[in-house]
């Protein structure tokens, strides 16, 4: 079976749920730069209340990713809150009734979750934002997958495109959000939101790499 | 970092219930603890909504009240509502009529206000908005679009919130208060930074005998940084980036409404008040209303933020009506 049981799967969030909460304060730190400085915090808060509720339940995999863009969505706020919502609520939705994820429905949910953001927000690849993330990493597994890649090849070229496309970020002058009025003075700096895209992607597949072994 | 605090996650929450206790006469708690209503709404108007991050004390809960605002959803501090918040507000004020949302263009507001208008037509609930892009250093004029909601905010619940209290429909509070930020101008002058209680240090600076020209309410920057001027010279360039926008001409009349940012003494902002009046008055501009005080702040930022509004008839009726919240009470003239 190439892939990992559903069922199984509540690990993964708990992964990423752990990765947010360990880098709370590089987060805040990053965002302090350029934009309010806040969001490590909420994004450690909401990922945090989050742990809380899943606590011991036996959950699913698209269980616990839909509890936690419930929770990012419906109590967090800001602009992260919608964002990382819909792409988690989009996410499980798609997968909801599949009892083993394989890569092709993988890939169907970075679709889901991808389209799920564009519908709130206007930003494009260049713009420094979460995207410059999601969109490199979306590919590169597509691509990998359409190539004939195994699935956990194909997690390996996702997170190595996701880390590059947050990299991509440092050098790219904001076009959206709060920090895109400082137009030349937001280029040199990462974008808070690529970075916390990035270690949520890394999280997700390396917890997916194991699973899948 | 010396302030008045218990745990620094809890400031929103506490600073809420605070509000509560000290002004029950006037606002209300509702099933949703980041929605505060109005206790007095007469039977049968158009809700009107607003909502915001906190920080900015009077704004948002402050303009809750008779002949302004009927509910405002409560985000942390500088973050927006979540969309639920204002779905609630928007449920809390909806007596038939359908709800006015007001509220200031920043991306987070933007997209949960999209969100709760969603949800609100899930329930067959009409929303209609008006967005506040009333800060001209944030942009340019070409571009009105992508300005940031300024202290201008308030003359827009005021005008709209005057127009719903008077039976205006919903239309009507929309046409009005869109009215009134088309009018409206603002812009910011920071002399120091501000402090997230949770972060515990400034996330941006302001040199010591420097100013930053256009600043905006979370610190974003503005069009320059300038050495520290005098009133005088502050009044100056502040309607340099005003005046000219609109444009404003002579025999025009005018709002003017003159927010400290937080930690500047209100005695220097009559200082300043006092320039701005000469220098409207040698342009032939009449004031025709004025206010300054902390209408609008930015935790305890230290400057102003100067905010002209050009009046015609109506305008100046809605602008009269008498109104009461923490933040503005006025009787009528």
């Amino acid at each position: 079976m190439d892939g990992f049981a559903n069922a199984a799967g509540k690990s993964i969030v708990m992964k990423m749920i752990a990765e947010i909460q360990a880098n709370k304060v590089y987060l805040s730190d990053i965002d302090g730069l350029i934009g309010d400085g806040d969001h490590g915090m909420n994004m450690n808060k909401g990922f945090t209340l989050c742990k809380e509720r899943l606590g011991r339940n036996a959950l699913t995999f698209t269980e616990s990713l839909a509890a936690l863009g419930d929770i990012l969505f419906n109590e967090i706020g800001g602009s992260m809150g919608p964002i990382y919502g819909m792409i988690f609520i989009e996410m499980a939705e798609y997968a909801a009734k599949e009892t083993v994820i394989t890569a092709h429905v993988f890939a169907g949910m970075l679709d889901a979750g991808f389209n799920g953001l564009g519908d709130i927000v206007q930003a494009r690849v260049g713009d420094k934002t979460l995207i410059d993330t999601f969109v490199p990493a979306r590919d590169a597994f597509a691509e990998a997958t359409a190539s004939g890649l195994d699935f956990v090849c194909a997690l390996q070229k996702f997170k190595l495109s996701s880390e590059n496309g947050m990299l991509s970020t440092k050098d790219l002058v904001s076009r959206f959000g709060r920090s895109s009025r400082l137009g030349e003075r937001s280029r040199g700096v990462l974008d808070a939101g690529a970075v916390s895209c990035n270690l949520i992607f890394q999280a997700m597949a390396d917890e997916m790499i194991n699973l899948i072994k | 970092m010396q302030r008045i605090l218990n745990n620094p996650d809890d400031v929103v929450d506490e600073m809420l219930q605070g509000f509560l206790k000290n002004h029950a006469d006037i606002a209300m708690a509702t099933g949703n603890p980041r929605v505060v209503q109005a206790r007095k709404a007469a039977a049968g108007k158009v809700g009107v909504v607003t909502g915001g991050g906190s920080g900015h004390k009077p704004a948002f809960v402050g303009y809750v009240g008779r002949g302004l605002v009927d509910a405002a959803a409560v985000g942390e501090i500088f973050t927006s509502p979540t969309a639920k918040s204002f779905f609630d507000a928007f449920k809390a004020t909806d007596q038939g009529g359908g709800v006015a949302c007001l509220f200031g263009n920043y991306s987070g507001d933007n997209m949960n206000v999209k969100l709760a208008i969603r949800m609100a037509e899930k329930v067959g609930l009409t929303v209609k908005t008006v967005v506040a892009n009333d800060d001209v250093a944030s942009s340019p004029a070409d571009q009105r679009e992508k300005r940031r909601g300024g202290a201008g905010e308030i003359f827009m619940w005021k005008i709209g919130g005057a127009k719903a209290a008077a039976g205006g429909s919903l239309d009507e509070v929309i046409r009005v208060a869109q009215k009134a930020v088309n009018h409206t101008h603002s812009v910011g002058v920071g002399l120091s930074p501000c402090t997230l209680p949770a972060v515990g240090h400034p996330n941006f600076e302001i040199k010591d005998g420097t100013m930053e020209l256009g600043i905006g309410h979370h610190g974003e920057p503005g069009v320059e940084i300038v050495p520290m001027e005098t009133a005088d010279q502050m009044a100056t360039h502040m309607l340099n980036l005003i005046l000219p926008d609109h444009p404003f001409q002579e025999n025009d009349e005018v709002a003017v409404l003159l927010s400290g940012l937080g930690a500047t003494p209100i005695m220097e902002l009559y200082v300043l008040f006092n320039e701005v009046a000469k220098k409207l008055n040698d342009k032939g501009i009449r004031i025709y209303r004025s206010y300054v005080g902390n209408y609008f702040t930015s935790l305890e930022m230290m400057g102003a933020t100067l905010t002209v509004m050009k009046l015609d008839d109506e305008l100046k009726i809605l602008l009269d009506a008498e109104c009461e919240s923490m933040g503005l009470t006025q009787f009528g003239r």
